[in-house]
Protein backbone atom coordinates (compact mmCIF):
# COMPACT_ATOMS: atom_id res chain seq x y z
CA UNK A 1 0.00 0.00 0.00
CA UNK A 2 1.17 3.45 -0.77
CA UNK A 3 2.05 5.24 2.40
CA UNK A 4 0.45 8.61 1.62
CA UNK A 5 -3.05 7.16 1.34
CA UNK A 6 -2.53 5.08 4.43
CA UNK A 7 -1.38 8.17 6.28
CA UNK A 8 -4.53 9.96 5.18
CA UNK A 9 -6.78 7.59 7.04
CA UNK A 10 -4.45 6.73 9.87
CA UNK A 11 -3.82 10.31 10.86
CA UNK A 12 -7.32 11.47 11.91
CA UNK A 13 -8.11 8.22 13.66
CA UNK A 14 -4.88 8.01 15.62
CA UNK A 15 -5.24 11.67 16.48
CA UNK A 16 -8.72 10.94 17.80
CA UNK A 17 -7.42 8.04 19.91
CA UNK A 18 -4.66 10.18 21.40
CA UNK A 19 -6.75 13.27 22.06
CA UNK A 20 -10.00 11.77 23.25
CA UNK A 21 -9.07 8.38 24.64
CA UNK A 22 -5.52 8.39 25.97
CA UNK A 23 -5.11 12.00 27.07
CA UNK A 24 -8.43 12.23 29.01
CA UNK A 25 -7.62 9.13 31.06
CA UNK A 26 -4.15 10.47 31.85
CA UNK A 27 -5.67 13.83 32.78
CA UNK A 28 -8.10 12.17 35.20
CA UNK A 29 -5.23 10.34 36.89
CA UNK A 30 -3.11 13.50 36.92
CA UNK A 31 -5.86 15.61 38.49
CA UNK A 32 -6.57 13.03 41.17
CA UNK A 33 -3.26 14.01 42.77
CA UNK A 34 -4.25 17.61 43.37
CA UNK A 35 -6.15 18.63 46.47
CA UNK A 36 -8.66 21.47 46.52
CA UNK A 37 -5.93 24.09 47.04
CA UNK A 38 -4.14 22.86 43.95
CA UNK A 39 -1.08 21.36 45.61
CA UNK A 40 0.27 17.99 44.62
CA UNK A 41 -0.60 15.35 47.22
CA UNK A 42 -2.24 12.01 47.85
CA UNK A 43 -4.74 13.69 50.16
CA UNK A 44 -7.68 12.75 47.91
CA UNK A 45 -6.80 9.09 48.08
CA UNK A 46 -6.52 9.28 51.87
CA UNK A 47 -9.92 10.94 51.91
CA UNK A 48 -11.40 8.24 49.73
CA UNK A 49 -10.49 5.63 52.33
CA UNK A 50 -12.34 7.42 55.11
CA UNK A 51 -15.68 5.88 56.18
CA UNK A 52 -17.73 8.60 54.46
CA UNK A 53 -16.49 7.80 50.98
CA UNK A 54 -16.14 4.07 51.52
CA UNK A 55 -19.73 3.88 52.68
CA UNK A 56 -20.84 5.82 49.63
CA UNK A 57 -18.86 3.52 47.32
CA UNK A 58 -20.27 0.43 49.01
CA UNK A 59 -23.85 1.62 48.82
CA UNK A 60 -23.32 2.54 45.20
CA UNK A 61 -22.12 -1.00 44.52
CA UNK A 62 -25.05 -2.42 46.46
CA UNK A 63 -27.59 -0.45 44.43
CA UNK A 64 -25.87 -1.37 41.16
CA UNK A 65 -25.95 -5.00 42.24
CA UNK A 66 -29.68 -4.82 43.09
CA UNK A 67 -30.48 -3.12 39.79
CA UNK A 68 -28.48 -5.72 37.83
CA UNK A 69 -30.03 -8.64 39.71
CA UNK A 70 -33.62 -7.45 39.21
CA UNK A 71 -32.96 -6.62 35.55
CA UNK A 72 -31.62 -10.13 35.02
CA UNK A 73 -34.58 -11.71 36.83
CA UNK A 74 -37.03 -9.89 34.58
CA UNK A 75 -35.00 -9.98 31.38
CA UNK A 76 -34.10 -13.65 31.20
CA UNK A 77 -37.66 -15.05 31.14
CA UNK A 78 -38.68 -12.27 28.77
CA UNK A 79 -35.89 -13.13 26.34
CA UNK A 80 -36.62 -16.83 26.64
CA UNK A 81 -40.32 -16.34 25.93
CA UNK A 82 -39.55 -13.92 23.11
CA UNK A 83 -37.56 -16.56 21.25
CA UNK A 84 -40.65 -18.78 21.35
CA UNK A 85 -43.08 -16.26 19.90
CA UNK A 86 -44.13 -16.33 16.29
CA UNK A 87 -43.13 -12.87 15.12
CA UNK A 88 -39.83 -12.76 16.98
CA UNK A 89 -38.28 -9.86 15.12
CA UNK A 90 -41.34 -7.66 15.55
CA UNK A 91 -41.47 -8.28 19.29
CA UNK A 92 -37.75 -7.65 19.55
CA UNK A 93 -38.20 -4.37 17.71
CA UNK A 94 -40.87 -3.42 20.23
CA UNK A 95 -38.46 -4.20 23.07
CA UNK A 96 -35.71 -2.14 21.46
CA UNK A 97 -37.89 0.87 20.67
CA UNK A 98 -38.01 2.19 24.26
CA UNK A 99 -34.20 2.03 24.28
CA UNK A 100 -34.16 4.83 21.72
CA UNK A 101 -36.32 7.08 23.83
CA UNK A 102 -34.38 9.60 25.80
CA UNK A 103 -33.58 8.40 29.32
CA UNK A 104 -34.66 11.68 30.82
CA UNK A 105 -38.15 11.46 29.39
CA UNK A 106 -38.59 8.01 30.88
CA UNK A 107 -37.35 9.21 34.27
CA UNK A 108 -39.60 12.24 34.00
CA UNK A 109 -42.66 10.08 33.34
CA UNK A 110 -42.12 8.45 36.71
CA UNK A 111 -42.18 11.82 38.43
CA UNK A 112 -45.85 11.87 37.48
CA UNK A 113 -46.61 8.19 38.04
CA UNK A 114 -44.99 7.98 41.48
CA UNK A 115 -46.04 11.47 42.56
CA UNK A 116 -48.27 12.08 45.56
CA UNK A 117 -51.41 12.11 43.40
CA UNK A 118 -49.97 9.91 40.67
CA UNK A 119 -51.48 6.75 39.28
CA UNK A 120 -49.37 4.48 41.52
CA UNK A 121 -50.81 6.03 44.67
CA UNK A 122 -54.25 6.03 43.15
CA UNK A 123 -53.86 2.31 42.63
CA UNK A 124 -52.65 1.78 46.21
CA UNK A 125 -55.67 3.63 47.51
CA UNK A 126 -57.99 1.48 45.45
CA UNK A 127 -56.30 -1.58 46.87
CA UNK A 128 -56.96 -0.23 50.33
CA UNK A 129 -53.32 0.27 51.23
CA UNK A 130 -53.54 4.03 51.18
CA UNK A 131 -51.29 6.63 49.63
CA UNK A 132 -47.61 6.36 50.36
CA UNK A 133 -44.51 8.40 49.68
CA UNK A 134 -43.11 6.58 46.66
CA UNK A 135 -41.04 9.22 44.96
CA UNK A 136 -37.67 9.97 46.57
CA UNK A 137 -37.30 6.51 48.09
CA UNK A 138 -34.86 3.68 47.46
CA UNK A 139 -37.69 1.68 45.93
CA UNK A 140 -38.46 4.26 43.26
CA UNK A 141 -34.77 4.59 42.44
CA UNK A 142 -34.28 0.86 41.92
CA UNK A 143 -37.60 0.50 40.06
CA UNK A 144 -36.91 3.29 37.59
CA UNK A 145 -33.34 2.13 37.02
CA UNK A 146 -34.48 -1.42 36.35
CA UNK A 147 -37.15 -0.07 34.03
CA UNK A 148 -34.53 1.82 32.07
CA UNK A 149 -31.96 -0.99 31.95
CA UNK A 150 -34.12 -4.04 31.27
CA UNK A 151 -33.99 -3.72 27.45
CA UNK A 152 -30.18 -3.58 27.62
CA UNK A 153 -30.27 -6.90 29.47
CA UNK A 154 -32.86 -8.53 27.20
CA UNK A 155 -30.98 -7.86 23.99
CA UNK A 156 -27.71 -9.79 24.62
CA UNK A 157 -29.60 -12.67 26.28
CA UNK A 158 -31.99 -12.85 23.34
CA UNK A 159 -29.04 -12.96 20.93
CA UNK A 160 -27.37 -15.71 22.93
CA UNK A 161 -30.60 -17.74 22.98
CA UNK A 162 -30.95 -17.33 19.24
CA UNK A 163 -27.46 -18.71 18.73
CA UNK A 164 -28.21 -21.72 20.90
CA UNK A 165 -28.48 -24.86 18.82
CA UNK A 166 -32.07 -26.14 19.31
CA UNK A 167 -31.02 -29.75 18.79
CA UNK A 168 -29.17 -29.59 22.11
CA UNK A 169 -32.44 -28.81 23.89
CA UNK A 170 -34.17 -31.61 22.00
CA UNK A 171 -31.37 -34.00 22.92
CA UNK A 172 -31.73 -33.10 26.60
CA UNK A 173 -35.47 -33.72 26.41
CA UNK A 174 -34.96 -37.05 24.61
CA UNK A 175 -32.58 -38.13 27.31
CA UNK A 176 -35.32 -37.54 29.85
CA UNK A 177 -34.40 -34.20 31.36
CA UNK A 178 -37.25 -32.22 32.88
CA UNK A 179 -37.79 -28.68 31.58
CA UNK A 180 -36.12 -27.26 34.68
CA UNK A 181 -33.08 -29.54 34.37
CA UNK A 182 -32.84 -28.69 30.66
CA UNK A 183 -32.84 -25.04 31.53
CA UNK A 184 -30.35 -25.31 34.39
CA UNK A 185 -27.92 -27.72 32.74
CA UNK A 186 -28.21 -26.86 29.06
CA UNK A 187 -29.88 -23.58 28.20
CA UNK A 188 -28.52 -21.36 30.96
CA UNK A 189 -24.85 -22.46 30.78
CA UNK A 190 -24.86 -22.07 27.03
CA UNK A 191 -26.27 -18.54 27.18
CA UNK A 192 -23.99 -17.44 30.01
CA UNK A 193 -22.04 -15.20 27.64
CA UNK A 194 -25.19 -13.22 26.89
CA UNK A 195 -25.97 -12.93 30.60
CA UNK A 196 -22.44 -11.70 31.23
CA UNK A 197 -22.54 -9.01 28.59
CA UNK A 198 -25.99 -7.99 29.78
CA UNK A 199 -24.72 -7.63 33.35
CA UNK A 200 -21.80 -5.61 32.08
CA UNK A 201 -24.14 -3.34 30.12
CA UNK A 202 -26.24 -2.72 33.23
CA UNK A 203 -23.82 -2.75 36.15
CA UNK A 204 -21.34 -0.14 34.93
CA UNK A 205 -23.95 2.50 34.00
CA UNK A 206 -25.83 1.72 37.22
CA UNK A 207 -22.71 2.66 39.19
CA UNK A 208 -22.42 5.96 37.45
CA UNK A 209 -25.97 7.21 36.96
CA UNK A 210 -26.52 10.63 38.28
CA UNK A 211 -29.63 12.17 36.87
CA UNK A 212 -31.94 9.42 38.09
CA UNK A 213 -30.58 9.79 41.61
CA UNK A 214 -31.26 13.49 41.39
CA UNK A 215 -34.70 13.34 39.79
CA UNK A 216 -36.19 10.18 41.26
CA UNK A 217 -34.28 9.52 44.45
CA UNK A 218 -34.12 13.17 45.42
CA UNK A 219 -30.46 13.03 46.48
CA UNK A 220 -31.20 10.23 48.95
CA UNK A 221 -29.09 7.82 46.95
CA UNK A 222 -25.56 8.85 46.12
CA UNK A 223 -23.81 6.75 43.53
CA UNK A 224 -20.21 7.10 42.42
CA UNK A 225 -21.54 9.00 39.40
CA UNK A 226 -23.48 11.46 41.54
CA UNK A 227 -20.39 12.08 43.66
CA UNK A 228 -18.25 12.76 40.59
CA UNK A 229 -20.83 15.14 39.17
CA UNK A 230 -21.16 16.88 42.52
CA UNK A 231 -17.40 17.41 42.82
CA UNK A 232 -16.91 18.59 39.26
CA UNK A 233 -19.91 20.81 38.76
CA UNK A 234 -21.08 21.89 42.21
CA UNK A 235 -18.24 22.01 44.72
CA UNK A 236 -15.59 22.49 42.00
CA UNK A 237 -13.27 20.07 43.79
CA UNK A 238 -11.95 18.50 40.59
CA UNK A 239 -9.18 16.61 42.38
CA UNK A 240 -11.58 14.64 44.55
CA UNK A 241 -13.93 14.09 41.62
CA UNK A 242 -11.03 12.75 39.58
CA UNK A 243 -10.03 10.43 42.43
CA UNK A 244 -13.52 8.93 42.56
CA UNK A 245 -13.39 8.66 38.78
CA UNK A 246 -10.12 6.69 39.06
CA UNK A 247 -11.84 4.22 41.36
CA UNK A 248 -14.83 4.03 39.04
CA UNK A 249 -12.47 3.24 36.14
CA UNK A 250 -10.81 0.57 38.28
CA UNK A 251 -14.20 -0.93 39.12
CA UNK A 252 -15.08 -0.89 35.44
CA UNK A 253 -11.87 -2.69 34.46
CA UNK A 254 -12.45 -5.35 37.12
CA UNK A 255 -16.05 -5.90 36.01
CA UNK A 256 -15.03 -6.13 32.37
CA UNK A 257 -12.35 -8.62 33.34
CA UNK A 258 -14.87 -10.72 35.31
CA UNK A 259 -17.52 -10.64 32.60
CA UNK A 260 -15.14 -10.79 29.65
CA UNK A 261 -15.80 -13.47 27.09
CA UNK A 262 -12.16 -14.26 26.49
CA UNK A 263 -11.26 -17.89 26.76
CA UNK B 1 -49.66 -27.10 27.12
CA UNK B 2 -52.42 -24.58 26.54
CA UNK B 3 -52.23 -23.22 30.07
CA UNK B 4 -48.49 -22.90 29.85
CA UNK B 5 -48.87 -20.87 26.69
CA UNK B 6 -51.25 -18.59 28.52
CA UNK B 7 -48.94 -17.98 31.49
CA UNK B 8 -46.00 -17.15 29.27
CA UNK B 9 -48.09 -14.83 27.15
CA UNK B 10 -49.40 -13.03 30.20
CA UNK B 11 -45.84 -12.54 31.38
CA UNK B 12 -44.80 -11.02 28.07
CA UNK B 13 -47.86 -8.81 27.96
CA UNK B 14 -47.15 -7.53 31.47
CA UNK B 15 -43.53 -6.77 30.56
CA UNK B 16 -44.60 -4.93 27.43
CA UNK B 17 -47.28 -3.07 29.34
CA UNK B 18 -44.81 -1.85 31.96
CA UNK B 19 -42.31 -0.97 29.25
CA UNK B 20 -44.77 1.22 27.38
CA UNK B 21 -47.17 2.44 30.06
CA UNK B 22 -44.97 5.31 31.33
CA UNK B 23 -44.47 6.60 27.81
CA UNK B 24 -48.18 6.62 27.06
CA UNK B 25 -48.91 8.05 30.49
CA UNK B 26 -46.66 10.95 29.56
CA UNK B 27 -48.35 11.42 26.20
CA UNK B 28 -51.86 11.14 27.64
CA UNK B 29 -51.32 13.95 30.11
CA UNK B 30 -49.79 16.22 27.49
CA UNK B 31 -53.41 16.85 26.45
CA UNK B 32 -54.58 17.67 29.98
CA UNK B 33 -55.83 21.19 30.53
CA UNK B 34 -55.43 20.70 34.28
CA UNK B 35 -51.70 21.38 34.23
CA UNK B 36 -50.76 18.35 36.37
CA UNK B 37 -49.77 14.78 35.61
CA UNK B 38 -52.86 13.50 37.43
CA UNK B 39 -56.54 14.29 37.26
CA UNK B 40 -57.33 14.66 33.59
CA UNK B 41 -59.64 17.63 33.14
CA UNK B 42 -60.22 18.58 29.54
CA UNK B 43 -58.59 17.93 26.23
CA UNK B 44 -56.33 20.74 25.16
CA UNK B 45 -53.51 21.44 22.73
CA UNK B 46 -52.31 24.44 24.72
CA UNK B 47 -49.08 22.77 25.81
CA UNK B 48 -48.15 22.04 22.22
CA UNK B 49 -48.87 25.64 21.31
CA UNK B 50 -46.66 26.72 24.17
CA UNK B 51 -43.82 24.49 22.96
CA UNK B 52 -44.11 25.75 19.40
CA UNK B 53 -44.23 29.38 20.47
CA UNK B 54 -41.27 29.19 22.82
CA UNK B 55 -38.49 30.72 20.73
CA UNK B 56 -35.79 29.82 23.23
CA UNK B 57 -36.88 26.19 23.17
CA UNK B 58 -36.95 26.14 19.37
CA UNK B 59 -33.41 27.50 19.27
CA UNK B 60 -32.37 24.71 21.62
CA UNK B 61 -34.07 22.14 19.38
CA UNK B 62 -32.23 23.62 16.42
CA UNK B 63 -28.93 23.48 18.33
CA UNK B 64 -29.54 19.84 19.15
CA UNK B 65 -30.27 18.94 15.53
CA UNK B 66 -27.28 20.89 14.18
CA UNK B 67 -24.97 19.24 16.72
CA UNK B 68 -26.38 15.79 15.92
CA UNK B 69 -26.06 16.14 12.15
CA UNK B 70 -22.61 17.73 12.23
CA UNK B 71 -21.18 15.34 14.81
CA UNK B 72 -22.66 12.32 13.02
CA UNK B 73 -21.22 13.42 9.68
CA UNK B 74 -17.74 14.17 11.02
CA UNK B 75 -17.57 11.10 13.24
CA UNK B 76 -18.69 8.94 10.31
CA UNK B 77 -15.75 10.23 8.27
CA UNK B 78 -13.25 9.66 11.08
CA UNK B 79 -14.86 6.32 11.90
CA UNK B 80 -14.61 5.08 8.31
CA UNK B 81 -10.95 6.11 8.25
CA UNK B 82 -10.52 4.30 11.55
CA UNK B 83 -12.13 1.12 10.25
CA UNK B 84 -9.91 1.26 7.15
CA UNK B 85 -6.89 1.80 9.38
CA UNK B 86 -7.71 -1.14 11.64
CA UNK B 87 -8.49 -3.28 8.60
CA UNK B 88 -5.20 -2.47 6.93
CA UNK B 89 -3.09 -3.35 9.97
CA UNK B 90 -1.67 -6.80 9.48
CA UNK B 91 -0.05 -7.44 12.87
CA UNK B 92 -2.53 -9.06 15.21
CA UNK B 93 -1.26 -7.34 18.34
CA UNK B 94 -1.44 -3.84 16.89
CA UNK B 95 -4.92 -4.58 15.58
CA UNK B 96 -6.14 -5.73 18.99
CA UNK B 97 -4.58 -2.73 20.71
CA UNK B 98 -6.31 -0.37 18.28
CA UNK B 99 -9.61 -2.16 18.81
CA UNK B 100 -9.34 -2.02 22.60
CA UNK B 101 -8.50 1.68 22.49
CA UNK B 102 -11.45 2.14 20.15
CA UNK B 103 -13.82 0.51 22.61
CA UNK B 104 -12.70 2.46 25.68
CA UNK B 105 -15.21 5.25 25.10
CA UNK B 106 -18.00 2.78 24.38
CA UNK B 107 -17.76 1.11 27.77
CA UNK B 108 -16.75 4.11 29.85
CA UNK B 109 -19.51 5.56 31.99
CA UNK B 110 -20.81 8.89 30.73
CA UNK B 111 -19.72 10.76 33.85
CA UNK B 112 -16.11 9.79 33.29
CA UNK B 113 -16.21 10.80 29.64
CA UNK B 114 -17.87 14.07 30.62
CA UNK B 115 -15.51 14.85 33.48
CA UNK B 116 -12.36 14.01 31.54
CA UNK B 117 -13.47 16.05 28.52
CA UNK B 118 -14.25 18.95 30.84
CA UNK B 119 -10.68 18.83 32.13
CA UNK B 120 -9.34 18.49 28.59
CA UNK B 121 -11.27 21.48 27.22
CA UNK B 122 -10.38 23.63 30.20
CA UNK B 123 -6.66 22.83 29.85
CA UNK B 124 -6.59 23.34 26.09
CA UNK B 125 -8.54 26.54 26.52
CA UNK B 126 -11.61 25.74 24.45
CA UNK B 127 -14.53 27.75 25.68
CA UNK B 128 -17.44 25.65 26.85
CA UNK B 129 -20.32 25.94 24.45
CA UNK B 130 -21.13 24.88 20.91
CA UNK B 131 -17.58 23.83 20.01
CA UNK B 132 -16.93 21.79 23.15
CA UNK B 133 -20.28 19.99 22.85
CA UNK B 134 -19.70 19.30 19.16
CA UNK B 135 -16.17 17.98 19.78
CA UNK B 136 -17.29 15.65 22.54
CA UNK B 137 -20.21 14.33 20.51
CA UNK B 138 -17.83 13.60 17.64
CA UNK B 139 -15.44 11.95 20.08
CA UNK B 140 -17.91 9.52 21.61
CA UNK B 141 -19.59 8.67 18.28
CA UNK B 142 -16.42 7.64 16.43
CA UNK B 143 -16.05 4.16 18.04
CA UNK B 144 -19.59 3.06 17.22
CA UNK B 145 -19.09 4.03 13.56
CA UNK B 146 -15.89 1.97 13.50
CA UNK B 147 -17.74 -1.00 14.95
CA UNK B 148 -20.52 -0.70 12.36
CA UNK B 149 -18.15 -0.39 9.40
CA UNK B 150 -15.44 -2.89 10.35
CA UNK B 151 -17.55 -6.08 9.95
CA UNK B 152 -18.51 -4.98 6.43
CA UNK B 153 -14.82 -4.57 5.56
CA UNK B 154 -14.02 -7.96 7.03
CA UNK B 155 -16.72 -9.74 5.08
CA UNK B 156 -15.54 -8.15 1.85
CA UNK B 157 -13.60 -10.64 -0.23
CA UNK B 158 -9.95 -9.51 -0.65
CA UNK B 159 -10.07 -10.82 -4.22
CA UNK B 160 -12.23 -7.79 -5.08
CA UNK B 161 -9.35 -5.50 -4.25
CA UNK B 162 -6.85 -7.71 -6.07
CA UNK B 163 -9.06 -7.75 -9.14
CA UNK B 164 -9.37 -3.97 -9.12
CA UNK B 165 -5.59 -3.60 -8.77
CA UNK B 166 -5.00 -6.10 -11.61
CA UNK B 167 -7.31 -4.09 -13.80
CA UNK B 168 -5.13 -1.08 -13.18
CA UNK B 169 -7.06 0.83 -10.54
CA UNK B 170 -5.03 3.27 -8.53
CA UNK B 171 -4.96 3.08 -4.75
CA UNK B 172 -7.41 5.97 -4.58
CA UNK B 173 -9.73 4.33 -7.10
CA UNK B 174 -9.71 1.07 -5.18
CA UNK B 175 -10.99 2.88 -2.12
CA UNK B 176 -13.55 5.13 -3.77
CA UNK B 177 -14.84 2.75 -6.43
CA UNK B 178 -14.61 -0.65 -4.73
CA UNK B 179 -14.27 -0.44 -0.96
CA UNK B 180 -16.55 2.50 -0.15
CA UNK B 181 -19.51 1.26 -2.26
CA UNK B 182 -19.19 -2.15 -0.66
CA UNK B 183 -19.26 -0.85 2.90
CA UNK B 184 -22.01 1.74 2.28
CA UNK B 185 -24.62 -0.09 4.41
CA UNK B 186 -22.17 -0.10 7.30
CA UNK B 187 -21.50 3.60 6.80
CA UNK B 188 -25.24 4.36 6.85
CA UNK B 189 -25.74 2.28 9.97
CA UNK B 190 -22.79 4.03 11.60
CA UNK B 191 -24.10 7.46 10.69
CA UNK B 192 -27.52 6.60 12.08
CA UNK B 193 -26.07 5.26 15.32
CA UNK B 194 -23.92 8.37 15.70
CA UNK B 195 -27.03 10.49 15.15
CA UNK B 196 -28.98 8.72 17.86
CA UNK B 197 -26.01 8.74 20.25
CA UNK B 198 -25.80 12.47 19.86
CA UNK B 199 -29.55 13.10 20.18
CA UNK B 200 -29.75 10.83 23.18
CA UNK B 201 -26.77 12.07 25.12
CA UNK B 202 -27.34 13.87 28.33
CA UNK B 203 -24.52 13.22 30.78
CA UNK B 204 -21.52 14.15 28.63
CA UNK B 205 -23.23 17.27 27.29
CA UNK B 206 -24.22 18.26 30.81
CA UNK B 207 -20.54 18.37 31.77
CA UNK B 208 -19.15 20.22 28.78
CA UNK B 209 -21.93 22.67 28.02
CA UNK B 210 -21.35 26.16 29.27
CA UNK B 211 -23.86 28.66 30.52
CA UNK B 212 -25.08 30.04 27.23
CA UNK B 213 -25.46 26.84 25.27
CA UNK B 214 -27.92 24.03 25.86
CA UNK B 215 -29.21 20.95 24.11
CA UNK B 216 -32.64 19.44 24.47
CA UNK B 217 -31.62 16.77 27.01
CA UNK B 218 -29.92 19.27 29.25
CA UNK B 219 -32.88 21.62 28.96
CA UNK B 220 -35.37 18.88 29.82
CA UNK B 221 -33.25 17.95 32.83
CA UNK B 222 -33.24 21.47 34.20
CA UNK B 223 -36.97 21.79 33.51
CA UNK B 224 -37.71 18.45 35.19
CA UNK B 225 -35.67 19.39 38.26
CA UNK B 226 -38.10 22.21 38.83
CA UNK B 227 -40.98 19.75 38.91
CA UNK B 228 -43.74 18.78 36.57
CA UNK B 229 -44.70 21.03 33.71
CA UNK B 230 -46.90 19.73 30.93
CA UNK B 231 -44.82 21.52 28.30
CA UNK B 232 -42.24 18.78 28.94
CA UNK B 233 -44.97 16.23 28.24
CA UNK B 234 -45.87 17.91 24.97
CA UNK B 235 -42.20 18.14 24.03
CA UNK B 236 -41.69 14.47 24.93
CA UNK B 237 -44.59 13.43 22.73
CA UNK B 238 -43.05 15.26 19.79
CA UNK B 239 -39.65 13.70 20.48
CA UNK B 240 -41.25 10.27 20.83
CA UNK B 241 -42.90 10.60 17.41
CA UNK B 242 -39.62 11.76 15.88
CA UNK B 243 -37.79 8.81 17.45
CA UNK B 244 -40.28 6.34 16.00
CA UNK B 245 -39.92 7.94 12.57
CA UNK B 246 -36.13 7.68 12.81
CA UNK B 247 -36.23 4.04 13.86
CA UNK B 248 -38.67 3.16 11.08
CA UNK B 249 -36.47 4.99 8.60
CA UNK B 250 -33.44 3.12 9.83
CA UNK B 251 -35.16 -0.23 9.48
CA UNK B 252 -36.16 0.56 5.91
CA UNK B 253 -32.60 1.52 5.08
CA UNK B 254 -31.19 -1.71 6.50
CA UNK B 255 -33.94 -3.73 4.79
CA UNK B 256 -33.13 -2.15 1.47
CA UNK B 257 -29.44 -2.83 1.74
CA UNK B 258 -29.67 -6.29 3.19
CA UNK B 259 -31.74 -7.62 0.32
CA UNK B 260 -29.85 -10.46 -1.28
CA UNK B 261 -28.49 -9.86 -4.74
CA UNK B 262 -27.75 -6.28 -3.92
CA UNK B 263 -24.35 -5.70 -2.48
CA UNK B 264 -24.92 -2.19 -1.31
CA UNK B 265 -23.31 -0.55 -4.28
CA UNK B 266 -25.18 1.80 -6.51
CA UNK B 267 -24.90 1.67 -10.29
Amino acid sequence: MKSNIRALYFLPYVLWILLFVVVPILLIIYYSFFNIEGTFSVENYEKFFTPVYLKMALSSFWYAFLITAFSLLIAYPTALLLTKTKHKQLWLLLIILPMWINLLLKAYAFLGIFGTYGIANHFLELMGVGAKQILFTDFSFVFVSVYIFVPFMILPIFNALEKLNPTLVDAAKDLGASPWITFRRVIFPLTLDGVKSGCQAVFIPALSLFMITRLIAGNRVITLGTAIEQHFLVTQNWGMGATIAVFLILAMVIIMFLTGNRK
Amino acid sequence: MNRKWKVSNIYLIVVFFILYAPIFYLIYYSFNSGGKMHHFENFTLDWYKEVLQDVRLLIIVLNTIVIALLSAAISTIIGVFGALAIYSVKTRRVKNTLLSLNNVLLVSPDVIIGASFLILFTIVGIQLGFISVLLSHIAFSVPIVVLMVLPKLQEMSPTLIDAARDLGASQWNVITKVVIPYITPGIFAGFFMALTYSLDDFAVTFFVTGNGFSTLSVEIYSMARQGISLTINALSTLIFLLTILLVIGYYFITLRYNRPGRLGGRK
